[in-house]
């Protein structure tokens, strides 16, 4: 029997995955950025759609975050950061774009082989929104791995918290402490992100980590 | 009064202190608030031992938790005590300003409440939350100096960290589907009583996957080994009473997070046991890092590898299980948060008043700051396991477990403990004796903080109070 409800919910958690693989091989920070929104925007449709489907109206606050501060607000201060440091037309090394899309796509296929194999029991939506969010938490990882830039961690970082959202938003009736603590936990971080930003910016004049490492404590 | 509002106040009292700190400017009066609240934290602390056992959905007080929490909130006094007269040093030198300790005072209270809301949570979101928190404050303390290094430290913490937090999250999110089944939607879903209760009904397989992030996640803040690369920065770059209060209480508090999901674990018959994966996960840091320990430059760093080897041997005791060997992980870490933040107080003052960290220009401690000098003697041949300071019996007892039962196993414990036995006993006695180099200088130091700390050490090495045995048996009992 077809069910819209399930294909529209699998389409949306499947696009994050598409989109997290996208972010891979993005080498300039702009189009980074902007996919990052694109990122943000599917998490809040997703969210909006299990709250609907579930009934669960608090879960619109969680998408109305992932909209407004993910999808629109942290990608304008991210643009003007870049932009002020002047790094926007800088072209970022990215280990290898080939390498890293097969490491991303094996590391695709782990979650789903994993989360797959574990949860028989579970509703079909409940298991492949978990099998989708492990592979986006996944990516995000490779992602943090694969960028010398601290802006492409930060953004890195994002995408694996917002694989996280989709886990708890799809775990039905899980309460509304934790999306809650979610939210703030990402302001925090952002907060904190920000904070070592500007501090990187006033005393490197560059936010490249590998010239951080230089500075590494253990010196002859 | 209803001695159960100590339940609400051991965490109120930090969270209110950290509001007021935050307002109040001067240093001298924020540092004395800073004691104050410390102190009356470790009063409410105290006070747990006299009201009965505690459930509810958000709450959780048992024999285990009230361990952790008193040594949590002593150590955090003491270190304040300490921190007290250390700061005043750094605004001497000019390392740390006004306004930044309004920010260090108000930071370390958020900590505190962190530490301690994440130690009584009863639900796992709560403490999951609550472990975010402490560890979000404690990278900021660490990149309170703002030079390179600390910066460099504090990012590599965030880091790392967010992803241990990311883990972390996503095997409660797992624990939670596997209850939601048995336990039905919504809050009794993650309240963690419930779920040991009824834990023998989950479906094993998805409590494996969840226990695996959980153990990632967590013992990244544990400090175990492929997972330990901010440890040793953090604690080298921060001011030294956050390393203090890192290496005695935050990996506890990891590793308690640890201990209550492995409990999660054992009562589910059908899946993994925990065990064999902590004990290779605390074998391995306990090698690497006795290796490690030869090859430091820097003093705080050194101390800092010297954590993750105590980690090692506690989770590896642990990760053993069984009634002695449960004791004896106990013993050894409230042992090891003792010695190893009396050390730090020790180097924090030595650092100060040598003016570095190196190794190679600290000598002869005992000449140029006897009392200073004779501190760090004892506290080093204390955290190496020395006759008759407490950590070698909990170390003895940790070897003897493992060698009644699983006799090969003990034979890696063993060559790790006289590995970093060795290098440890090697950098003391450059640092401590010998000819004194670089500068004498007197330094303003308080000596009660890690003078009570070794008292304490030495007197459990020599006398453990049998009510204190009891107790520490009945929890051996709980951990399985």
């Amino acid at each position: 029997m077809p069910d819209l409800g399930f294909d529209i919910a699998h389409m949306l958690a499947g696009s994050l995955v598409l989109v997290s693989l996208m972010m891979l091989y993005q080498d300039r920070l702009p189009a980074l950025i902007n996919v990052f929104a694109v990122h943000a925007m599917l998490l809040a449709g997703s969210v909006a759609w299990q709250a609907y489907v579930q009934d669960e109206p608090q879960l619109y606050i969680t998408s109305a975050i992932a909209l407004g501060f993910k999808g629109v607000m942290i990608p304008m201060a991210l643009r003007r950061i870049i932009f002020r440091l002047g790094i926007h037309r800088e072209i970022e090394p990215v280990v290898s774009t080939g390498l890293t899309m097969l490491a991303g796509m094996a590391l695709v296929a782990l979650a789903m082989v994993v989360m797959l194999r574990a949860t028989p029991e579970a509703t079909p939506l409940a298991r492949e929104d978990l099998a989708f969010a492990l592979s986006v938490l996944l990516l995000g990882l490779l992602m943090m791995v694969s960028r010398r830039n601290a802006v492409g961690q930060v953004v890195g970082f994002m995408s694996l918290e917002n694989g996280l959202i989709l886990a708890a938003t799809g775990a039905r009736g899980m309460p509304l402490v934790v999306e809650i603590s979610v939210a703030f936990s990402i302001l925090i971080a952002f907060i904190v992100i920000g904070i070592f930003l500007f501090r990187i910016r006033e005393r490197f004049d560059t936010v490249d980590v590998q010239v951080l490492d230089q500075f590494r404590g253990e010196r002859p | 009064m209803n001695l159960s509002v100590s339940l609400i106040l051991i965490f109120a009292i930090p969270a209110g202190a950290a509001a007021v700190l935050a307002l109040v400017p001067g240093y001298r009066l924020s540092s004395r608030i800073n004691m104050f609240a410390s102190l009356m934290t470790l009063a409410a602390g105290v006070s747990l031992f006299f009201i009965p056992a505690h459930t509810d959905n958000y709450l959780l007080l048992d024999d285990l938790n009230i361990v952790f929490i008193v040594l949590n909130s002593f150590v955090g006094f003491t270190t304040s005590v300490f921190s007290a007269s250390y700061i005043t040093h750094e605004l001497d030198t000019g390392r740390l300003t006004p306004a930044y300790l309004r920010f260090y005072h108000a930071m370390y209270q958020v900590m505190m409440f962190g530490m301690n809301l994440a130690l009584i949570a009863n639900n796992i979101g709560l403490m999951w939350v609550a472990i975010e928190l402490a560890t979000l404050a404690t990278i900021l303390m660490v990149g309170i100096y703002r030079t390179h290094e600390a910066l460099e430290a504090a990012w590599k913490y965030f880091i790392l960290g967010s992803v241990g937090i990311g883990f972390a999250l996503f095997g409660t999110i797992l624990v939670y589907m596997a209850a939601q089944p048995v336990v039905g939607e919504g809050l009794p879903a993650m309240v963690w009583s419930v779920l040991v209760a009824r834990a023998g009904d989950f479906d094993p397989a998805l409590l494996n996957i969840a226990f695996i992030f959980l153990l990632l996640g967590y013992g990244t803040k544990v400090g175990l080994a492929p997972l330990h690369a901010w440890l040793p920065d953090a604690h080298a770059e921060g001011p030294t009473p956050i390393s203090a209060v890192l290496s005695g209480l935050l990996l506890n508090v990891a590793l308690y997070a640890v201990l209550r999901f492995k409990m999660l674990l054992a009562a589910n018959t059908g899946a993994l046991a925990p065990g064999p994966l902590m004990m290779a996960m605390g074998l391995l840091s306990l090698i690497f890092a006795a290796f490690m320990l030869y090859r430091r430059r820097d003093i705080k760093r050194m101390f800092a590898y010297s954590s993750i080897e105590h980690m090692g041997i506690i989770v590896f005791a642990f990760g053993f299980g069984g009634p002695l060997a449960n004791f004896a992980g106990l013993l050894q870490m409230t042992m090891h948060s003792l010695a190893k933040s009396a050390i730090f107080f020790a180097v924090g003052h030595i650092a100060q008043a040598k003016g570095t960290q190196r190794i190679a220009e600290i000598r002869g401690l005992t000449a140029s700051h006897p009392v200073l000098g004779w501190a760090l003697v004892l506290g080093v041949v204390a955290i190496a396991g020395m006759p008759p300071l407490g950590v070698f019996m909990s170390e003895f007892l940790v070897v003897s477990s493992t060698f009644a039962r699983e006799s090969w196993l003990a034979i890696p414990l063993v060559f790790g403990l006289l590995v970093a036995f060795g290098a440890l006993m090697l950098r003391l006695n450059g640092l401590a004796f010998g000819e004194a180099a670089g500068s004498t200088a007197k330094v303003k130091a308080s000596y009660l903080p890690m003078f009570g700390h070794l008292a304490l050490v030495l007197a459990a090495g020599v006398y453990l109070p049998p009510a204190l045995v009891l107790w520490f048996q009945h929890v051996a009992g709980m951990l399985g």
